[in-house]
């Protein structure tokens, strides 16, 4: 986005639908431990470290789901907390998906 | 699902990046009034940068012809290792996730390494440009071992009489000495960094050869008319036809192939290239230069384009948060002359510096608008009228020609790399790399 030695992890990232065909909304997820998140107005920036790619989160809403989801036995458990009304859940867990497939959140092991 | 929110202003074709932006969006979309599009949101600024240029030191061994910061010589006002960490911890707090690293030749500086330790230490990602001088086998096991560091090293001819023309001898097998140590070290996707030229822009297939060769990635950008670049450009800069088959290249090999978003005044021949597209001076990005100005880009540095200086109270946040210009930049721009043209929606007119530093208008066409309205705009002014460069750390042992002539009203003949339009001084000296002696390093 912008120009020249910044921002090429804008370039990058996960194939367009990669990640779409379906996300496990019962499994336990996690943020991924090599990815940064930063609050903006707008929702959030993240930034993983590994792929070094960025990615958008386009709302707060969203944004609280993702940071539901370490605490949480199941993603919809996550977007339940997060306070996601049951009709959204399609959207989220789609949104959900393509984050999976850029691997900014990954399906967290049981300990 | 995306109806409820107005499209992005820019097309950008389907980088998975922005496709989180566009799912969050359907998800925000019963819960919140339709939030501005994400590019809006950018071209308004953010809080703090997504990632910031920062010039380590002017110092450099080598003289490439094109230097966008005039790079030879330290400057004694450089900032202390101190100075530095200050600086990291204060993009620590900002959440700024990495800085690109350049200068000069970064790793000439003593404390370099030191810097780079500190900053990833301090959740500070860390991609740095290099000619590759110090990338020695054990160097390159060290950086292979990091997940927050990322190496750049810079290549402008794919064969060594190309690239050693404009970077300097024996600059070309410094670099793939350097690309053959970090690929037999292990580190897998290291940039190999393309400045285009009309004498590089029939390489493009070998260039990839090369990062194919060492597990690296190919990385094209823009030849800019900063720095000492202002003096080369008519010669360097790829001709209309070089532009066209350029854009079909990288169209053609999609996101294998970064461009760090330079291109994006190529949007304006129809479909954009991955990224967001548009310029993010002031908005999104911004450089620190090595005495601590703040510029709103590293190809704009010109005393216009200060917005202040990190040693200054307040740091650079406040630089960020605070400065006039960046206030400026980050208000809604009228396209100007070009707000008529079709391909405006996707160029937004193209590039402030390149513009500046060809004595053109900010708000008309980009010296290489695809539509020609540059090379148009071009013939019509006076080239050595447009600003100069702020600083100059060229290395005094080569003087850097100063444009005196007019700008000839077409594209000059191919006449090799003579530098500048100046005529030499002495025969001896037509080789822009005559009187060169590289650094006593």
């Amino acid at each position: 986005m912008a120009c020249a030695v910044s921002t090429d992890t804008v370039a990058g990232g996960a194939r367009a639908g990669s990640g779409l065909a379906g996300f496990d909304l019962d499994s336990p997820w996690q943020l991924h431990p090599q990815v940064s998140v930063r609050p903006e107005r707008f929702g959030a920036l993240l930034y993983h470290f590994g792929t070094r790619r960025l990615s958008f989160l386009k709302s707060p809403a969203l944004l609280a789901v993702v940071r539901s989801l370490d605490g949480a036995p199941t993603a919809r458990a996550a977007c339940a907390a997060a306070g996601v009304p049951a009709a959204d859940l399609p959207a989220y867990a789609s949104a959900l998906a393509t984050l999976a497939g850029s691997r900014m959140i990954c399906q967290r092991t049981a300990q | 699902m995306t109806a409820a929110t107005a499209a992005p202003a820019i097309r950008a074709p389907a980088p998975a990046t922005v496709t989180p932006a566009t799912a969050a969006r359907a998800a925000a979309a019963p819960a919140t009034a339709a939030p501005l599009p994400l590019v809006q949101q950018f071209q308004y600024g953010l809080d703090a940068p997504i990632c910031l240029t920062w010039e380590l030191t002017y110092a450099c061994n080598l003289a490439c012809v094109h230097c966008l910061s005039s790079s030879g010589r330290r400057d004694p006002r450089e900032l202390s290792t101190a100075e530095c960490k200050a600086v990291i911890d204060e993009l620590e707090r900002m959440q700024v996730f990495y800085v690109n690293i350049g200068g000069g030749e970064p790793t000439v500086r003593p404390d370099f390494w030191e810097l780079v330790d500190y900053a990833t230490g301090h959740h500070v990602g860390v991609k740095f440009s290099t000619n590759g001088v110090k990338i020695t086998p054990a160097v390159a096991q060290r950086l292979a071992g990091s997940d927050y560091i990322d190496v750049q090293i810079s290549l402008d001819g794919a064969t060594a009489e190309v690239n050693d023309a404009v970077r300097g001898q024996g600059s070309y097998a410094t670099a793939l000495r350097a690309m053959r140590n970090l690929a037999d070290a292990g580190f897998a996707g290291f940039k190999i960094s393309v400045v285009v030229t009309r004498q590089n822009a029939g390489q493009l297939d070998d260039f990839k050869a090369i990062a194919d060769r060492y597990g690296a990635q190919l990385r094209l950008t823009r030849l800019r008319p900063s720095g000492r670049g202002a003096d080369v450009w008519d010669e360097l800069h790829p001709t209309a036809g070089q532009q066209r088959e350029l854009y079909d290249w990288l169209v053609a090999r999609g996101e294998q192939v970064l461009t760090g978003d330079s291109f994006f005044h190529l949007a304006g021949y129809g479909e954009a290239l991955p990224g967001l597209n548009l310029c993010g001076a002031g908005r999104v990005v911004c450089l620190i230069d090595p005495v601590g100005d703040v510029y709103a880009c590293p190809f704009a540095i010109h005393d216009n384009f200060l917005a202040g200086n990190v040693r200054a109270p307040g740091g650079f946040a406040s630089v960020w948060r605070e400065s006039e210009l960046f206030a400026d930049l980050r208000r809604p721009q009228t396209g100007g002359a070009c707000q008529s043209c079709s391909a405006f929606d996707s160029c937004r007119g193209g590039c402030m510096a390149a513009k500046f530093f060809t004595g053109l208008p900010l708000n008309g066409p980009d010296p290489e608008c695809v539509k020609g309205h540059g090379a148009s705009a071009l013939a019509g002014t006076d080239g050595a009228a447009a600003p100069r460069p702020s600083g100059d750390h060229s290395h005094r042992s080569r003087p850097v020609p100063v444009s005196i002539s007019a700008r000839p009203a077409t594209e000059p003949p191919d006449i090799g790399l003579l530098v500048g339009r100046r005529p030499p001084d002495r025969a001896c000296e037509e080789n822009p790399l005559a009187g060169f002696v590289p650094g006593g390093r």
